[in-house]
């Protein structure tokens, strides 16, 4: 991954703050140093689910994550940006951005500027980060899986990144118990030990991985920075729990898979490529890996999810 | 259900169908007997408006659990109707693959306004999902040629379509032909529900309700060189009030339709307020940016309707029945009494009311029964939509049967690529637009 890369130094990687060009917009990425981990769950995890093993030891690269999820401040300087084309298909060569809504899928929850954005399709969240590339030169994806889950447990391998009791979850992240069915404004409750904040509620999160139940089991002991690559639209990985799910799910080690169901009430065929109507509870956030690729692996990368 | 079950019922149903064609009517059911004397017990579909609503609606239609074939497709450009059969016929569609289902050789996709005419025939139900503004007159064919029907909503764009809906609705009922209205929320598990349980009296008599289709609106087709006005019109068909019937009608009429239903009864007057304000370019035809609607039903109670199409701002898509001993939110789908939940839906519970629609109605066609007339209703919510239209256009009262009688028609003469529309631009390519106090309906 060095190829055409620019390694910073090492007192270069630190959290920092964007702001998004031409806005007032901001966000934090938070540093997230390389490291080792276990992925998936022990047998013993009360609530484990098959696809959680067999664990396996992963390294991975060091890379900022955004410290919430996507806001809509954020993504509505990207979704009603009048400079940026408005296309029905998603186009792969440049920037386009999403069609309007046909009906309005926070339901009602509301569109605070602090609240987290929701209800987009994986190449919609992909089609935000190649946006904010090319506005600011720095690449933008989706974490990996493995990504993912090595910043929630923040070094932990207990079932939540506080330990294993269920009933705590709810001074960390948004869930069924307490979130009144609706999703809140992101960074209200307390972080993990990195910084980052709603990892496990408030609303579940993209990543790039294509779904497989026995992932794992593919994986090598001590694979670096693995990555299923993407095959058809569905199923690929979400990760974290929602204010939907209970307690019990929102484990570190919870695997989600994309369903057709997401947009089942999308009357019109083809379906948006850019919305799910019954994803509400969908939402992301970004990573920029330390070592960026090359300006063409970055499009090739981009291309490979938008096409 | 065993397939030996289905049939004999379909010889049951083929029995009943064969009595009532004899003792009704005079001209024959000419595709019915292909249907009776089909050597399968296949259900023969023919699509009429193959956008993207009426792919989705023959999607959902050939993914019902029934034996149903796709035979014939029509619809005003050949663009559309390929783009419609290619994706149908798409084995990697990934919302399903009904390939083997779709059986249109090119002899039976028609193109053109008289499409609709020649597809007919060769099927046993048939999907209406054109622009609205053609409803009334594929409706009445549809009836006319005895076919079990799924109609988009709305049913029409003026007064007169809306009494042409009703008087087809009429022969639909005598020949027992089911139709199913797409006003999905009828079929969807949490109204279904709600509506029980408001029956039921749980929140007492319905006194109001507020109803809302605020949100971004929807796309522009640009004007391409060597267009005739027709086709552009037909293009962009969602700006012109003979196709559309303002967006009141096109999607507001989901809400004003819940509250129509839930209450039993449809408005007897409307008056309102309107207007264009920020979609006033010539690319936006003629219809409202914003519409605002007090309905009020022989009762007294009143329906606050509200829809706007104008980027940027809060959007909305809801229904709120406020009742004597409590409300019911249809988006939260619970009833309320003073901050007490006396009703909560489980919303895992929640289908897709879209495939729901198709998957009733031919399953009652399979097994030869008469389920479904949602015509009547439908055109009446339709003409409570076009009613709020004629009040925020006008700016005065305007009275439910009085327009429902009027014979307004906003309909061209021709149809035909060469011929002028109803509504022409001016030299500069604006159309003219309803003005409150100024424009005239039943005065």
């Amino acid at each position: 991954m060095l190829i055409g890369g620019w390694p910073l130094l090492a007192q270069d990687f630190k959290t920092y703050d964007e702001t998004i060009p031409k806005t007032s917009v901001t966000f934090k990425m938070v540093a997230i140093p390389a490291g080792n981990f276990t992925i998936g769950s022990p047998f013993s995890e009360p609530g484990r689910e098959e696809d959680e093993g067999p664990q396996k030891k992963v390294q991975v690269d060091a890379f900022w994550m955004g410290e919430h999820e996507v806001t809509f401040a954020e993504w509505d300087a990207f979704f009603r940006n009048m400079d940026v084309p408005q296309t029905k298909p998603i186009d792969v060569d440049a920037v386009s951005r999403p069609t309007a809504q046909y009906i309005d899928l926070t339901w009602g929850m509301g569109r605070d500027e602090k609240q987290p954005s929701n209800s987009m399709s994986q190449a919609a969240a992909i089609m935000y980060c190649k946006w904010l590339y090319k506005l600011t030169g720095t690449f933008y994806r989706l974490p990996t899986e493995a990504e993912w889950e090595y910043a929630c447990r923040a070094g932990t391998t207990t079932a939540y990144p506080y330990g294993d009791d269920a009933s705590a979850l709810k001074t960390y992240a948004f869930n069924k118990d307490n979130s009144g069915n609706k999703f809140h404004k992101v960074a209200q409750l307390k972080p993990n030990k990195w910084g980052l904040y709603d990892m496990l509620g408030n609303l579940s999160e993209w990543t790039l991985d294509q779904y497989s139940a026995d992932a794992y089991a593919k994986l090598a002991d001590g694979s670096k920075d693995p990555l299923a690559a993407p095959g058809p639209r569905y199923p690929r990985v979400v990760r974290g729990g929602s204010y939907q799910t209970d307690a019990a799910s929102c484990r570190c080690a919870n695997r989600i898979s994309s369903l057709t169901d997401w947009n089942k009430r999308d009357p019109q065929i083809p379906k948006s490529r850019w919305w799910l109507t019954d994803g509400m509870t969908i939402g992301f956030r970004i990573v920029r890996p330390l070592v960026s690729p090359s300006p063409e692996e970055i499009d090739k990368f981009y291309a490979r999810y938008l096409k | 259900m065993k397939k030996d079950e289905v049939k004999t019922d379909r010889r049951t149903f083929v029995k009943q169908t064969t009595m009532l064609a004899g003792g009704l009517l005079a001209a024959p059911f000419l595709s019915n007997a292909g249907y009776m004397s089909s050597a399968d017990d296949t259900i023969k579909i023919a699509l009429i408006g193959c956008g993207g609503r009426g792919t989705g609606a023959a999607m959902q239609a050939l993914l019902s659990k029934q034996n149903v074939k796709l035979v014939a497709m029509a619809d005003a450009f050949e663009d559309r109707l390929t783009k419609c059969y290619n994706l149908l016929t798409s084995e990697d569609n990934e919302d399903g693959n009904v390939k083997a289902r779709v059986n249109v050789p090119e002899a039976n996709r028609f193109v053109g306004f008289d499409a609709y005419t020649k597809a007919m025939p060769l099927a046993d139900v048939v999907i209406l999902a054109t622009p609205p503004g053609f409803r009334p007159i594929h409706f009445a064919e549809a009836v006319r040629q005895g076919k079990h029907i799924f109609m988009e909503k709305p049913v029409a764009t003026d007064p007169a379509g809306v009494k042409k809906v009703l008087e087809a609705a009429e022969i639909a009922k005598q020949k027992k032909l089911n139709v199913v209205v797409g006003l999905q929320r009828h079929y969807q598990n949490s109204y279904r529900e709600l509506y029980k349980r408001v029956q039921d009296g749980m929140i007492g008599e319905i006194t109001s309700g507020q109803v809302w289709w605020n949100n971004d609106g929807v796309w522009v087709n640009p004007r391409q060189a060597g267009q005739t006005e027709m086709e552009y019109q037909m293009r962009n068909w969602y700006y012109f009030n003979w196709l559309c019937g303002d967006h009141i009608n096109e999607q507001h009429i989901h809400n004003i339709d819940v509250m129509n239903w839930f209450k039993g009864a449809f408005p007897v007057k409307a008056q309102g307020m309107g207007g264009r304000q920020v979609r006033t370019g010539k690319e936006y035809g003629e219809i409202y940016d914003h519409h605002y609607v007090e309905f009020q039903y022989a009762d007294g109670s009143i329906m606050n309707s509200q829809c706007r199409h104008i980027k940027g701002t809060y959007a909305k898509v809801d229904e709120q029945l406020v009742g004597t001993k409590g409300t019911m939110f249809a988006g939260d789908a619970n009833l309320v009494s003073k901050g007490k939940v006396l009703y909560q839906f489980d919303k895992t519970k929640e289908n897709d009311p879209y495939q729901t629609e198709h998957d009733e109605l031919f399953a009652a066609i399979a097994k030869g029964q008469y389920k479904f007339a949602d015509a009547e209703r439908g055109a009446r919510s339709t003409m409570t939509a076009i009613l709020g239209r004629m009040a925020t256009y006008s700016g005065q009262v305007v009275e439910f049967d009085k327009a429902l009688n009027s014979g307004l028609n906003i309909m061209p003469t021709t149809y035909a690529w060469d011929a002028n529309p109803p509504v022409m631009p001016d030299s500069n390519g604006f159309y003219p637009i309803a003005t409150p106090g100024v424009t005239k309906y039943l005065m």
